[in-house]
């Protein structure tokens, strides 16, 4: 789930203990969320286990978002609740009442956590290697001489070596999104999640930024991905999850969900799309 | 546009001659490139700049012509001790209300802004009341203080007193200067801080807190660094207003610049020569922050163009090069079109 494993190692087996695969890494139980009036989650059940990718698919508003951003608590959840290997996500049980963490441990559960956003969201008055080194440095207390190291891994990893001096701004929109994908690397989390990280990408950019998360799930990190990319989905996933009105409408391998959808809804939603 | 045109006409023969005969449209036989261009007459914008001048020829005139300016006077006190001593203490005002008030200012801004409807409130007051008393009013209430609280103690609210102090030892008439200006630097600071940290782009809070940084750490080193972007200009504004605001605390007979200037002139009766004195220093003193907040505002705006503009200074070298290379091209014969537009960017 962490860098530290060679690129090359097969999903699941990286480790070396075939039990790994079937630990469950994500947890989500009947989840609800709205804004106001709107309800936008309506009972979400989710499980990804560690080593996989699981890729979420569903109409716009269809609540991937919002979900994605329950995971790690940038949203509060209304019911329901999630666990990120095996620790509860913004509360702690006691008995049978959940008790709301401070944001100081909320923000350690989140280092945990690898979040990259639709528009990138670096720090554009910070060089990249400085976007990379500033939260392992402040959240978890690393020397800074070890951070700049490892940003420099790295960046060389998703093919930016040489540009740590540089302003995100004075980078392309690939490029910045890889940048915010080893920013995400640097806290070594054990799950990452992706909010729809090529949608903001003119289109002969998308591939650098695919590509960079196919090695990633080639190397058996642990991974949800909410996208539009259905070829992406479909060479990656090892499970689709199809989303539509704040519930999850079909997930299984990709071969069943995108080429024998069992649902109405997901039918419809693909012979849009594809 | 003009010296391009021509230029680029240059090589393909005497452009006058060309443009004179060739007759028709533009588009004509001798394409557009081979036309001179005739700039339109401003003749008012002529006339108001001739007006202009003759006023500040005028002006100039009579300030070096009219002898009650007393000019001999104005050099004899420009540099005096007294003088020089009193511009100290008015930096030292301007500096510490500065810092104080826009430290205070910062806390009331992320009062106003954190959930706590108490602290929100609070600050909300703060401002109201401060920025609804006239400065000198206020100055004076903090003169005064000892008056309105002979000691000054702490201890437990509504308690004993633990340790206390007479109001007056504690707070100087300097003492008293320096609070009044900072609480009412703070509240105008506040909103300037306010206003910089609502600018700075909600993605970058979610980013920081998805990245786990811890709250104080994200304030200080994502949100306030590209709040003060927009904080600058006005925060620019509010110290060279606070520079020239401090000649107010004349009132506390406090030997800042403008209190020293009326002491010797009415002293020596020269009131001009003296208020020019003062004008002079209240000059240099803001001309030397605003270059300052120039160079402050660009630190600031680092990694905000893909290529940051150059300084002043940078386009005073360049164009001193350009220069150079104009006048070693004046020796040479001929030099194609396109390499002399690309000297002279």
């Amino acid at each position: 789930m962490t860098l530290s494993k060679s690129p090359a190692s097969p999903k699941g087996a990286a480790d070396g203990t075939a039990g790994e695969t079937d630990r469950v890494m994500v947890d989500v139980r009947g989840v609800h969320k709205g804004f106001g009036p709107l309800e936008v989650l309506r009972g979400v059940d989710l499980r990804v286990r560690a080593g996989e990718v699981t890729v979420v698919l569903g109409p716009s508003g269809s609540g991937k978002s919002t979900l994605l951003r329950t995971i790690n608590h940038l949203e509060k959840v209304d019911r329901g609740w999630i666990s990120v290997d095996g620790e509860l996500i913004g509360y702690r049980r006691s008995g049978d009442k959940l008790y709301e963490l401070k944001e100081k441990e909320v923000l350690r559960q989140r280092t945990r956590i690898g979040f990259v956003f639709q528009d990138f969201n670096l720090f554009p008055h910070l060089t990249v290697e400085e976007n990379l080194v500033e939260a392992p440095v402040s959240a978890l207390r690393r020397p800074r001489k070890e951070a700049r190291e490892t940003a420099r891994r790295l960046l060389e990893r998703v093919g930016l070596a040489g540009r740590a001096g540089t302003y995100p701004r004075q980078l392309s929109g690939g490029q910045q999104q890889r940048v915010a994908i080893a920013r995400a690397l640097a806290l070594e989390p054990k799950v990452l999640l992706f909010d729809e990280p090529t949608s903001a990408l003119d289109p002969e950019l998308v591939g650098e930024v695919l590509d960079v998360i196919k090695d990633l799930a080639r190397s058996g990190t642990t991974m949800i991905v909410v996208t539009h990319e259905i070829g992406f989905a479909r060479e990656v996933a090892d499970t689709v999850v199809f989303m539509d009105g704040g519930v999850v409408v079909e997930q299984g391998p990709p071969s069943a969900v995108l080429d024998n959808p069992r649902q109405e809804r997901t039918r419809a939603f693909l012979s849009k799309v594809l | 546009m003009r010296p391009t045109a021509t230029t680029a006409a240059a090589p393909s023969g005497d452009p006058s001659a060309t443009g004179a005969t060739a007759p028709g449209p533009p588009s004509g036989p001798g394409g557009p490139g081979s036309l001179t261009v005739v700039p339109a007459r401003h003749p008012a914008r002529w006339a108001a700049a001739l007006a202009v001048a003759v006023l500040a020829a005028q002006f100039t005139h009579g300030l070096a012509t009219n002898p009650v300016w007393e000019w001999d006077v104005f050099r004899g006190y420009l540099f005096s001790e007294t003088i020089v001593q009193a511009v100290g203490v008015t930096l030292q005002l301007t500096a510490c209300a500065t810092v104080l008030g826009f430290l205070l200012g910062t806390v009331l801004a992320f009062m106003r802004l954190s959930r706590s409807p108490v602290l929100a409130t609070a600050a909300w007051t703060y401002i109201w009341i401060f920025r609804s008393i006239p400065m000198i009013v206020q100055l004076v209430f903090w003169f005064n203080l000892s008056a309105l609280y002979e000691e000054l103690g702490l201890g437990i609210p509504f308690g004993p007193v633990l340790w206390s102090v007479d109001s007056d030892s504690l707070i100087g008439t300097i003492g008293a200067a320096v609070v009044g200006l900072s609480l009412h630097q703070a509240a105008y600071a506040a909103e300037i801080v306010r206003g910089g940290v609502v600018s700075v782009d909600h993605g970058q809070l979610e980013a920081a807190a998805a990245l786990g940084i811890p709250r104080l750490r994200q304030i200080r080193r994502i949100v306030l660094p590209q709040a003060m972007r927009a904080i600058l200009p006005a925060a620019g504004n509010e110290v060279v207003g606070l520079l020239k605001g401090t000649s107010v605390v004349y009132v506390m007979a406090i030997g800042e610049l403008f209190y020293q200037v009326q002491v010797v002139y009415g002293r020596t009766g020269r009131v001009i020569p003296l208020l020019l004195v003062a004008t002079a220093w209240y000059v240099v003193l803001t001309s030397v922050l605003s270059v300052a907040q120039y160079y402050v505002e660009r630190h600031f705006a680092r990694g905000a163009d893909r290529t940051p503009p150059p300084t002043p200074l940078q386009r005073a070298r360049r164009s001193l090069r350009a220069l150079r290379a104009a006048a070693a091209r004046r020796d040479r014969p001929v030099v194609p079109a396109a390499t002399l537009r690309g000297e002279n960017r």
